[in-house]
């Protein structure tokens, strides 16, 4: 229990870490961004709007804990400011249309890299100085050595511009209208079949190699080696015995995981131009839209640090070392 | 208790056993197939880097030639759209990249050793909070941070990006030297230390980071490969000065003018090619680190079924 109430003190912390990194840094900057953003609005607004948008900043009050509370207060009641770039397009609207598509592909793409690279884990790991264990590193290396947007573009010249299997760019056909429709859900899963192919090969290397590495250290432990003896069922040993100790150190090893995932899906969306939570980022970033800037960081750490509690979480529950405390210093 | 649980990975030994042990490793290094070709190609592209000037052929920003020239015998690599040689740009940055990435990668590992070896020496409160800190960076989405920093630090050099980059990815260093210095503050030598009378700073320098050296290359590897990345991805995004040379920004070019769709396969590949293989030798020569401060890992078959051979005859 303490243990529990630890993990979300540390995410409640963290949370008001990432919203106080997102408040600051805009302000600690030389010069203020904000200013030349408006000055380059000048001419495409009314002075009404500006005048709306500056109070809506807190630009003009110099008490800086009150434009702190001001943001903490529009912050929990969604009240996330308008768009610059899509005026007058609430921000919360835009991130509401965008962050399904990154669950989606990011989520799909990373259960099936753990649960797959897991399982070849166990399996190379079994078979020490096969075929597969000889090559699967090393191939596995060099994909850990490439930049997960390269390999993007090459899917793209290859698959999309080459052999024109997939189509180059975007969430879905333009042509279509959204809803749940064959055609639709086809042409949906065929856009996202690149970008998710390519986050799911970055990221399955760390989850072999890691799962291999964790089962040879469980397979020199001598219950597995007193298991041997006895004459356990070899898949009983690898799976029932083995892994399921093995498999700890893999959900550690998340936190870092999904870190790379989240930054190779920003990439990867932006070669794909796919509709997700990252292009809207770095196209934020690019037009100096800063209330989207700071939305979309924003979203995106507190979902890693969802992701991070869930992982903590189940944690507790598949170790009973951590719920009575006897591993309390770990990590 | 704890010394006991933690593997022994590597034991105190003094002074002349310590040469012999840094020549053993370093005799593993070299004779390691994996590691030794990791070096080999790590030298190619440090001869590159040092020697740039003298091996490129033309300046790599002069946009005086031909332009879109598929690979001839005088452009190798070809030509950009504006008449740059590609060849000359892939040279030069080699020479950035190496740069950013190693001094990334040793800035960062020298942040994670403050942090890891003083928190996990001292425990207690500064143990807490210096952990929290940690952890906070290691769950913050680290390109996302950097994108967002990037906002407001305009149009920046690659230099200044590997600043931050090292500012921001020394996370996962402090935690492995945190616990590594947690079992070693455990061992007797350093009560010996501690009652020579050393101070804390010096059992930390002189005491506990020499008994972590092969933790300490492995993360400088680790380290300069995310750099490397990180720097490649924010170029190409373009959050990186785009006159700069790197091959970040190479690729930022290469797809800004759709390389891609004119089939211009010679501008988008060497310098994902030139990134991977220096990611590549890095990777290798981790490795091969792995293997020595974990000998389990090393090739020797598992203790195949003799377990099961003796129960069964």
């Amino acid at each position: 229990m303490r243990y529990v109430i630890n993990r979300f003190g540390f995410f409640v912390l963290s949370l008001w870490a990432a919203i106080t990194i997102n408040f600051i840094l805009p302000r600690l900057m030389p010069g203020n961004p904000a200013d030349a953003m408006f000055a380059k609005f000048q001419g495409q607004l009314t002075p009404a709007a500006i005048d709306a948008m500056k109070k809506a900043y807190g630009i003009g009050q110099s008490n800086l804990w009150q434009q702190y509370m001001d943001y903490l207060h529009g912050l929990f009641t969604f009240n996330w400011g308008l768009s610059f770039m899509q005026y007058p397009t609430p921000v919360s609207d835009i991130i509401k249309s965008s962050v399904p598509w990154t669950l989606g592909l990011v989520g799909i793409s990373t259960l099936i890299s753990v649960f797959l690279g897991t399982t070849l884990g166990v399996y190379i790991s079994w078979k020490r100085k096969g075929l597969l264990d000889n090559t699967l590193p090393i191939v596995s290396m060099i994909f850990q050595a490439m930049p997960y947007f390269w390999m993007a573009l090459l899917f793209v010249f290859i698959f999309g511009f080459k052999l024109e299997w997939f189509p180059l760019s975007h969430g879905y056909d333009p042509s279509l209208t959204p809803g749940w429709n064959g055609s639709f859900l086809y042409s949906m899963l065929s856009h996202a079949f690149l970008p998710g192919l390519t986050l799911l090969l970055g990221s399955l290397s760390g989850w072999i190699v890691g799962m291999r590495n964790n089962m040879i250290n469980t397979l020199g432990e001598d219950y597995v080696t007193f298991a041997e003896a006895k004459g356990v069922r070899t898949s009983r040993l690898m799976f029932s015995y083995a892994a399921r100790n093995a498999i700890l150190p893999q959900l550690t090893s998340f936190a870092i995981a999904i870190g790379n995932v989240v930054s190779g899906s920003i990439l990867t969306e932006q070669v794909f131009s796919y509709p997700g939570i990252g292009n809207q980022l770095t196209s934020a970033v690019t037009s100096q839209d800063f209330p989207m800037i700071q939305a979309s960081f924003l979203l995106i750490a507190i979902s890693v640090l969802v992701a991070n509690l869930i992982v903590d979480l189940l944690y507790s529950r598949l170790d009973p070392r951590i719920r009575t405390g006897g591993l309390s210093h770990e990590g | 208790m704890k010394a006991e649980v933690t593997p022994s990975i590597q034991q105190p030994v003094k002074t002349s056993n310590n040469v012999f042990r840094y020549l053993r490793f370093l005799k593993f290094f070299f004779t390691n197939g994996k590691s030794a070709t990791g070096f080999i190609i790590f030298l190619v592209f440090l001869l590159i880097a040092i020697f740039a000037p003298l091996i490129a052929p033309y300046s790599p920003s002069a946009a005086i030639y031909d332009p879109n020239l598929a690979p001839t015998a005088h452009h190798w690599f070809g030509t950009t759209n504006t008449g740059q040689d590609l060849f000359s740009q892939f040279i030069f940055s080699a020479r950035n990249t190496m740069i950013v990435g190693f001094g990334a990668g040793i800035l960062s590992t020298i942040i994670g050793l403050i942090f890891g070896v003083v928190a996990g020496y001292r425990g207690g409160i500064t143990d807490a909070i210096l952990t929290f800190i940690t952890n906070l960076f290691l769950v913050l989405p680290g390109l996302a941070l950097l994108i967002v920093i990037e906002a407001y630090v305009k149009a920046s050099t690659p230099y200044v990006n590997g600043l931050i980059i090292a500012f921001t990815g020394w996370a996962w260093g402090a935690r492995v030297f945190r616990s590594q210095a947690m079992t070693l503050a455990g061992r007797d030598f350093i009560s010996a230390a501690k009652m020579s009378g050393k101070s804390s700073i010096r059992i930390m320098i002189t005491e506990i980071c020499p008994n972590m050296m092969s933790i300490i290359a492995g993360n400088i590897m680790f380290a300069t490969l995310g750099a490397i990345l990180a720097e490649a991805g924010l170029a190409f995004l373009g959050f990186e000065d785009i006159n700069s040379t790197s091959w970040g920004t190479m690729l930022y070019w290469a797809s800004s003018n759709s390389a891609l769709l004119r089939g211009a396969w010679w501008w988008f590949i060497p310098p994902g090619v030139g990134i991977a293989l220096v990611g590549l030798s890095l990777v290798l020569m981790n490795f091969a680190i792995d293997e020595i401060t974990n000998p389990r890992l090393k090739g020797q078959k598992r203790r195949k079924k003799h377990g099961r051979q003796a129960a069964r005859s």
